[in-house]
């Protein structure tokens, strides 16, 4: 494997998309994205420069809305599937110490 | 013919006709759910109640002529990533178990207003990261053609349910073949329209630059009605593309006289099942023989589709689903010590391994120092796929290719390779890239019996052309076999019965860790069945 | 000897825009409204929820760079940030990284050292984060996302600024602007205002810049400027101990006047931003952009300019009446109705600066009509009312915004100009008043004065006291 993944980046890895891996999932994970990393690297062998990146396959700009405010008291739709809820909102554990 | 039998159109306009009526239409389509679907495992939620309250609004509406449209009255199965009000939308994941929209995914409006009646959601690879609906938190759907096989993925229940006679037509959504691949592997017709043609809104995004909804079918002509009516300009929907044409089923016409049809020979090579070569070979004589003008050409650059894909569909899949956090809705974790710990409690528990592989994937592609090798580089590839894609329509106005390299494999047999599952989306996922419309369309069966689709992919806002030669072909066909379903009868399954409109007692957080357990029992549990299973003309 | 340092100052501030509805979904941004009322699908992150741009902030943002002299990148995009927050319910913010609308602009601010030029590196559009609410009793945060979504610009200076004076000029030259434009109301107090601090301290003489912190949390000028200084000091401090700076995000606490890191393990601060895929390009063209020029009011330079040139009033009240775009809309409207600048700044400029101090508000929460105003100077020139009765009329228009017309008709205001009246009642105080009297036949020219104020009095304060004064001449001569 050309692309070798250290624990460290799979720590790191794990705290950007804030997933939690036991020891076997990121022994696995490390061979897993090292292989797709490989692989991936065969983009490696086409010449882009000069091409611009396409995020849009469609030339299509300018959509816009009005600025009129369009919805009302929504909360209790909003919160109807909040794991916890207090006082019109969302319940989540401290976020400051 | 049996009602089940019937494809959405004629089921349409013998309800028009009130030969049939809505609520017998339903009672076909769940009197085949309940006998199969303990075995095959297409539906996550059911919704039989609402869904006969709706029957009979539909069919005063019917009657009054509020209601008119081809397909009114018609039972369809919506796929579990689209957003139905007050109905459980899981995506087949843990983390969204006991999610119900209190909002309405604008095809699903679409469809009301032309008379839809839901039946349920289907099972799908979870967040639509698969190829086998393998990977739902709610176990594995099966091919009814071979119920030891997989139906293909991600939209395996939506193919299934249709193959299979539950539900007249279906939706599935397309990200990298999803609606396409499963299809062929079902027997079934499925269609992928041209990005931003059907409104995103309300589609639980796993790639949003990839992803399309569209039908599934068990012909083209339903294809087209169906297209027709969820097919919108939608304001919601800063993607969605205000087309001139919306009239599909205008091309459904028997003559490709003259219609330009190209092969890719980088298609045809390595990594191609034999037998898949020559479905497709055949398809084509098909054509040449109603006049299309068939030839080979070189695509080009076929094998960087994939490795792009995956950047920027795990890339977007990484930010997309970053919102399942257990903090608005869905799963949240019971032990946790405060914020982070509980986010990533959650997400640990709530996830299955091939969205966690992928998230992991597409947090690494975008961090800091990888952005310009990995997703740009990506990007730019894109930029080429599409380029050699818009120089092959200068001279063709249909490609005809596989829609997979084989037919559809044995359960349990993919998922410990990923790359490999991933290589099997060769043929549909350079489509996604371009943003072009195709259509996978049954040509026959293999040697095991397992069905085999050919592809139509068509230039950006020419489904149209897709449609005609899918039509013609189907034509010279003539109606496709249904499935034998070699499994058992499981109405004895009695966890069939807990699925329900609003959460999932069964499908509760398990403890920590531990992975969702399947619902469904393995097909050995159950008891030979057959009764339903019968040969199509 | 001590070494001199410097303190290179660079600022983010972020702007709420006045637009009635979030960036991207039909949601109000009043203020005010119980929990998540302001809330729908999208901007509390529903999966299957997408964005569409409200074209106002587009134009807001446009506007402003126009006014603070920058270029417009005429195509821009839309990046996601990600992180995790509760505040952020998609767990990414949607902002602009790689293409910002305006970009290179400057701002030119009067210091004691004379006019300073500030770079302004770029402007771009975001939206804003919801709000956390910290429960004292359970151990947990509750959160509201009416502020979800609100449209904001950030404003990044480049590293210009050398004390905590040129902030404030900076930040002041921002706020007229902006105010000018009603692109915002910019009050720092509600924080639709907000400045973060990026500061470094170097040795006066280094070319190189030092190690910077960035300071969150600073919601008044006051703060700002003890913030800077308390910065400045703990950095200086830690160079003289030879500890490096570190680079790092701080909380100012105006209350210990110190700043605290805002440090996590889990905070990577790697946003990977890339192109947010839901939402498409913008794309201004020359027209529009010409549109938006032209539809660009006057600016504070220019219209005290055009007061010194239109209106003969002292420089000095028209630099604080300009200072508020409300009070110069004020002053503007009132005179066209009037035509007495003159009187109408001397309004402006007395009893509504002192009202505004003595209850403390802002010249921008002025909220009487113009026309009320002009009315008032009306009835006091055509000698209606007297000045003394002007006042507490004014008081009630400045308050309750009363028909000054209505007013004195009411409560019976009006100046006496009946000269019989009058006559009677002069009569009486003269002969009820015989020491003043023989003291002003003896030249005591002050005991007129007690005789007119006599006369006031017994009129209730509804005489012409010029009138009064003429009648008292008149019958002790």
């Amino acid at each position: 494997m050309a692309n070798i993944i250290s624990d460290e980046t799979i720590e790191y890895v794990g705290i950007l998309a804030k997933l939690e891996l036991s020891d076997e999932e990121k022994e696995q994970a490390k061979k897993d994205i090292g292989r797709m990393l490989d692989y991936v690297d065969k983009l490696n062998e086409l010449d882009t420069s000069g091409v611009e990146p396409m995020s849009h396959v469609f030339p299509v700009n300018n959509v816009f809305r009005e600025d009129v405010v369009t919805n009302g008291d929504n909360h209790e739709a909003i919160l109807k599937n909040a794991p916890a809820a207090k006082e019109q909102s969302f319940m989540v554990p401290k976020t400051v110490e | 013919m049996q009602i089940t039998e019937l494809t959405a159109l004629e089921l349409g306009r013998k309800i028009k006709e009130k030969e049939i009526s809505v609520r017998e239409a339903l009672d076909a389509s769940y009197q085949k759910i309940e006998a199969a679907d303990g075995e095959l495992n297409s539906f996550v939620t059911l919704d039989k109640e609402e869904a006969y309250a709706r029957a009979d609004e539909v069919q005063a509406g019917i009657a009054d002529g509020s209601i008119t449209g081809p397909l009114a009255g018609v039972p369809t199965a919506i796929k579990d990533n689209i957003c139905t009000e007050g109905l459980r939308t899981t995506c087949s994941s843990k983390i969204l178990y006991n999610f119900v929209p209190t909002y309405q995914a604008e095809v699903i409006r679409n469809m009301e207003k032309a008379g839809a009646v839901i039946l349920g959601k289907t099972n799908m690879d979870e967040f639509a990261m698969g190829s086998t609906t393998e990977t739902s938190a709610f176990g594995p759907t099966k091919n009814p053609w071979n119920t030891n096989h997989v139906p293909g993925g991600s939209s395996g229940g939506s193919s299934v349910a249709v193959a299979a006679g539950e539900a007249p037509y279906a939706l599935g959504s397309d990200t990298g073949g999803s609606i396409r691949q499963p299809s062929s592997f079902c027997g079934v017709v499925g269609m992928k329209p041209t990005y931003g043609t059907v409104s995103r809104y309300g589609l639980i995004a796993y790639g949003s630059s990839l992803d399309q909804i569209g039908p599934i079918a068990k012909d083209v002509s339903d294809c087209a009605a169906i297209l027709e009516m969820i097919a919108s300009h939608d304001k919601k929907d800063s993607t969605s593309v205000a087309r001139s044409d919306y009239d599909f089923t205008s091309a459904l016409v028997d003559d490709v006289k003259g219609l330009r049809v190209g092969i890719p020979s980088d298609y045809l090579g390595e990594g191609l099942d034999d037998e898949v070569r020559k479905a497709v070979l055949d398809a084509a004589d098909v054509l040449r023989q109603k006049g299309a003008l068939v030839e080979e050409f070189d695509l080009s650059l076929v094998e960087y589709a994939i490795p792009a894909y995956y950047v920027i569909a795990s890339a977007e899949a990484s930010s997309n689903l970053a919102r399942f956090d257990g903090v608005k809705y869905g799963y949240r974790s019971e032990q946790y010590e405060g914020l982070h710990n509980m986010y990533k409690k959650s997400r640990s528990e709530g996830f299955g391994e091939e969205v966690k592989r992928r998230i992991m994937l597409g947090s690494f592609v975008l961090s800091s120092g990888y952005y310009d090798a990995y997703y740009l580089k990506a990007l730019r590839t894109k930029a080429l796929i599409k380029q050699s894609f818009d120089r092959a329509f200068e001279k063709y106005d249909v490609i005809l290719a596989p829609a997979s390299p084989s037919t559809a494999p044995e359960l349990g047999k993919s998922l410990s390779d990923p790359l490999k599952m991933y290589l099997g989306d060769i043929y549909t996922i350079s489509v996604n890239l371009a943003g072009l419309p195709g259509i996978s369309e049954p040509c026959c069966l293999d040697s095991q019996g397992l069905p085999i689709g050919v592809q139509m992919i068509g230039d950006c806002f020419h489904e149209k052309a897709i449609i005609r030669a899918a039509y013609a072909f189907e034509q010279a066909r003539g109606r496709f076999l249904t499935p034998k379903i070699t499994g058992r009868d499981c109405m004895a399954d009695k966890q069939k019965m807990t699925k329900q409109r609003n959460g999932c007692p069964d499908a509760a957080p398990s403890g920590a860790g531990e992975a969702p357990t399947a619902e469904i029992p393995a097909g050995d549990q159950c008891v030979q069945n057959g009764t339903d299973a019968k040969e199509g003309e | 000897m001590a070494k001199q340092y410097e303190t290179v100052i660079g600022l983010e501030v972020h702007v709420e825009l006045a637009t009635k509805t979030k960036i991207f979904c039909g949601c109000s941004t009043a203020f005010g409204a119980a929990p998540n009322a302001h809330t729908c699908p999208v901007c509390t992150g529903m999966p299957g929820s997408l964005p569409v741009l409200n074209k106002q902030v587009v134009e807001y943002a446009m506007a402003v760079g126009l006014a603070t002299n920058c270029q417009i990148h005429q195509f821009c995009k839309f990046d996601r940030k990600n992180y995790f927050y509760p505040d952020n319910p998609q767990n990414y913010q949607i902002s602009q990284l790689y293409l910002p609308i305006c970009h290179d602009g400057f701002v030119e601010v009067e210091t004691s050292a004379g006019t300073r030029r500030i770079g302004i590196h770029e402007i771009h559009m975001e939206e804003d984060a919801g709000k956390l609410i910290h429960d004292e009793w359970e151990d947990c945060s509750l959160v509201d996302y009416n502020r979800s979504g609100v449209p904001l610009i950030e404003i990044v200076s480049e590293p210009d600024m050398r004390s905590a004076e040129e902030v404030i000029a900076y930040l002041e030259k921002l706020r007229l602007i902006i105010q000018y434009l009603g692109a915002s109301d910019c009050k720092l107090q509600e924080g639709s205002m907000r400045a973060d601090v990026n500061l470094s301290v170097r040795e006066v003489g280094t070319e190189t810049f030092g190690t910077r912190t960035e300071m969150k949390n600073l919601n008044s000028f006051k703060a700002i400027a003890r913030a800077i200084d308390g910065e400045r000091e703990r950095q200086i401090e830690r160079l003289e101990e030879g500890k490096p700076v570190i680079q790092e995000t701080r909380r100012w606490d105006d209350n210990k006047e110190y700043s605290y890191p805002m440090r996590s393990k889990e905070d990577a601060h790697d946003y990977r931003y890339f192109p947010d895929p839901d939402l498409v390009p913008i794309l201004i063209s020359d027209e529009w952009l010409q549109e938006v020029k032209d539809r660009q009011p006057e600016l504070r330079t220019e219209k005290l300019e055009r007061y010194k040139k239109e209106f003969d009033i002292p420089a000095y009240d028209a630099g604080i009446i300009t200072e508020s775009k409300r009070m110069a809309d004020i002053f503007e409207e009132t005179t066209a109705l009037c035509k007495k600048p003159k009187k109408v700044s001397n309004w402006l400029m007395g009893e509504t600066l002192r009202l505004l101090k003595e209850e403390n508000r802002e010249p921008e929460t002025l909220d009487f009509s113009p026309a009320n105003l002009a009315k008032l100077i009306e009835l006091a020139e055509a000698g209606t009312i007297n000045q003394t009765v002007a006042k507490e009329v004014f008081e009630q228009i400045f308050h309750q915004d009363v028909d000054p017309e209505a007013y004195v008709e009411e409560h019976g205001l009006k100046t006496v100009n009946d000269e019989g009246a009058l006559r009677s009642v002069v009569e009486s105080v003269i002969a009820s008043n015989p020491q003043s009297v023989s003291d002003y036949k003896g030249g005591k020219e002050k005991a007129l004065g007690f005789l007119v104020g006599q006369t006031m009095k017994a009129m209730k304060g509804k005489a012409n006291p010029a009138a009064v004064n003429a009648m008292l001449r008149e019958l002790l001569a």
